[in-house]
């Protein structure tokens, strides 16, 4: 029988976990053990839910509800100091709970310190947009609905960024195989010639280290040359192989195996 | 819309919008001074921008997602290619975070070394910006001799890791060799002339009038706008904000060296230049005091150069090849790759451009579940958006260059 493969996650799995092998955890400890980041969970906390929050690698990192965002992100701008919001991406856990995990990073230059929040949101639920507050998140909230298919709202410029305009699918999903999908493999070929010539010219290769000996339009074999096109026969005799010109080239003279001694006894 | 004939040839770059004087043009993605894959739409009054839309993904390569594909070690030569100008950074930055998600301390001799590499690139990074932007701007001089100075750099760096362009000088845990024995002394050759060097693009560039009149009050960058756009490094230092990473959030032996962080009120192209300028100095320091404190190391014989965590990193080759579990550890490490503790992290760094961060979301398997790179010219491209609008054509060329973007880190 096939192994099964799961659909839903189709990226590279480890080949062999051992049976007994228990993943450590990168230590959490507490908010209340550091002044800064408690004031600022406890403004938050005032006015807003506040479903997890703990410190980890010296950040304080908050799990809201998502419908809070823009509200939290306007209490750590004015309230809190935090001026950069540097980072904005998801995390996609639609294979294990059906939901993305938005995060957003932010800075406090006067504080010195790092904040993470986080929302997890439904596959079809959309979060605010973070643009009045943070020009930054103008590109970087494009670059997650590109790349996961998260939706924004009252978001200026809605659009694709890294990927063409007309691409199917969101390439950072784990749904999405590295290599691309099927509509990946008739992009350029349905853009450039159109549809039309899909028979001709048939799909792209999309497996960079794929070698197709039959293939004689891309690939040659040592010492079985054919012309380029040309049909391959497996019984084809084989050539030799010689890489400099008959009559040699200046100061070097052909090597020619015929006349070249072979030694047999180590000891001569 | 364009109705060509004999006379007025179809300009497919440009479309004409007779009603109110409107002309929206394309700037790149092959444009020379656009540094690399930027394409911009910019919408035209006359000379002067209205709007523009910078337009990037022509160098994307998915590597977020390469990244999920493969194991920790695996993905080091990737970080190369984000910002191809200071490899070493990437791999840092990477390395680095890999490392807090671990909880490794590197030796000390690594930590220096790695100083050095770092320091070695932002000079590489700030000469080859002086050179393309200097180039852009017309100062053909000034490019030829940046970019010897920046061959001697590359030999430098070529003598430590046999690369000039992707080093992948860095190994998650320490550094894998040790600097060659004429590395310190060809070093100390060329900083020892590097001030005349400087010097000599200085009075090239400082008080030329051309290059004034391009640089000054040009792409004025506002403290709130640079805040707000997530700006960092130099951008953000040029606007006035004291804010250096190396300095407020100490990693490697930053808190023991002794540098200054030139920072500048003006905002404009004039004030980033004299920063990456005064930043080359600094950083020439910071390369004086690592000597000292690899030639400390040697004396106190702290050899070591990879962390020691047999659960996560390889042994010594030495090891390796006499003990029976170092080479069965290391069989499993390389074929079946480090699995960090399952949590995450968000780790920046300096990078000669900015803040250069990487968010790791680690479910304890040997791939990433998530890895995010915080690429700091991604952000300077986007500020472009609120930067060009009011300024002229030309401008564009020098508003492009000092905002000094590369764009395989804006598109990674």
């Amino acid at each position: 029988m096939r192994k099964y493969v799961p659909k839903d996650d189709v990226q590279k799995k480890s080949y062999y976990t051992d049976r007994f092998w228990v993943a450590p955890q990168v230590a959490k400890s507490p908010v209340e053990s550091d002044d800064v980041f408690a004031s600022d969970l406890a403004a938050i906390k005032a006015k807003f839910e506040v479903i997890d929050s703990y410190i980890q690698v010296e950040q304080m990192v908050v799990v809201i509800n998502p419908a809070d965002n823009y509200a939290v992100a306007q209490i750590l701008k004015d309230e809190c100091d935090y001026n950069q919001l540097s980072e904005c991406s998801a995390i996609d856990w639609l294979a294990k709970k059906g939901q993305f995990e938005v995060f957003y990073q932010f800075l406090s230059m006067s504080k010195r310190k790092r904040v993470r929040i986080k929302c997890f949101i439904d596959k079809d639920q959309a979060v605010e947009s973070l643009n009045p507050l943070y020009r930054s998140a103008d590109w970087a909230e494009r670059e997650m609905y590109d790349m996961l298919g998260v939706k924004v709202n009252n978001h200026p410029y809605m659009k694709r960024i890294l990927m063409p305009d007309d691409w199917v699918g969101h390439p950072l999903l784990k749904t999405y195989p590295l290599q691309g999908d099927e509509a990946a493999s008739w992009y350029e070929v349905d853009r450039i010639y159109g549809k039309e010539a899909r028979d001709i010219i048939g799909p792209e290769n999309r497996e960079p280290a794929e070698v197709n000996r039959y293939d004689t339009e891309r690939f040659g074999r040592l010492g079985h040359e054919v012309s380029r096109g040309e049909e391959f026969k497996e019984d084809q005799a084989a050539k030799p192989l010689g890489y400099q010109e008959e009559g040699g080239v200046f100061a070097v003279s052909k090597f020619q195996e015929d006349d070249a001694v072979v030694i047999t006894d180590r000891k001569r | 819309m364009q109705q060509p004939n004999r006379l007025r040839p179809f300009f497919e770059n440009i479309s004409f919008d007779r009603k109110d004087n409107e002309m929206v043009i394309n700037f790149g993605p092959q444009h020379p001074s656009a540094h690399g894959q930027l394409r911009l739409i910019l919408h035209l009054q006359q000379e002067q921008i209205t709007k523009a839309h910078p337009d990037i993904g022509y160098l994307h390569r998915g590597m977020e997602k390469m990244a999920e594909n493969m194991i920790y070690n695996e993905f080091m030569p990737t970080t190369d290619r984000m910002d191809y100008i200071a490899s070493s950074s990437n791999n840092y930055g990477f390395a680095l975070a890999v490392e807090k998600l671990i909880g490794l301390e590197v030796p000390r001799r690594a930590k220096v070394i790695r100083m050095m590499l770092l320091e070695i690139n932002r000079l590489m990074s700030h000469l080859f910006w002086l050179a393309t932007t200097a180039l852009d701007i017309g100062a053909m001089t000034v490019f030829l001799y940046a970019f010897r100075e920046r061959e001697y750099l590359m030999d430098i760096i070529e003598d430590y890791c046999g690369a000039r362009l992707t080093h992948s000088s860095v190994r998650i845990g320490g550094v894998p060799l040790d600097i060659p024995d004429n590395f310190i002394h060809d070093l100390k050759e060329f900083l020892d002339k590097f001030p005349q060097d400087l010097k000599d693009y200085e009075d090239l560039l400082d008080t030329n009038r051309i290059w004034k009149m391009r640089m000054e009050n040009v792409g004025v960058v506002s403290k709130e706008m640079a805040n707000s756009w997530g700006c960092s490094g130099v951008m953000l230092r040029a606007s006035g904000i004291n804010w250096d990473i190396r300095k407020e959030e100490p990693y490697e032996l930053y808190d023991e060296v002794d540098f200054d962080v030139p920072v500048s009120e003006k905002g404009d192209n004039y004030a980033r230049y004299k920063l990456y300028m005064a930043e080359m100095r600094e950083s020439a320091k910071i390369l004086y005091q690592t000597m000292d404190m690899y030639k400390k190391t040697v004396e106190n014989n702290e050899t070591a150069l990879m962390a020691h965590a047999p659960q996560y990193i390889s042994a010594p080759k030495i090891d390796i090849m006499t003990q029976n579990y170092s080479l069965m550890q290391h069989f499993v490490l390389v074929t079946q790759g480090m699995r960090p503790p399952v949590g995450e992290v968000y780790i920046p760094t300096e990078s000669p451009k900015g803040e250069l961060g990487f968010f790791i979301n680690s479910q304890g398997g040997p791939y990433p579940y998530r890895l995010k790179m915080r690429a700091p010219s991604f952000w300077h491209t986007g500020i472009l958006t609120d930067l060009l609008p009011g300024s002229m054509i030309p401008d564009v060329v020098s508003i492009i260059g000092t905002t000094n973007i590369v764009f395989g880190e804006v598109d990674r």
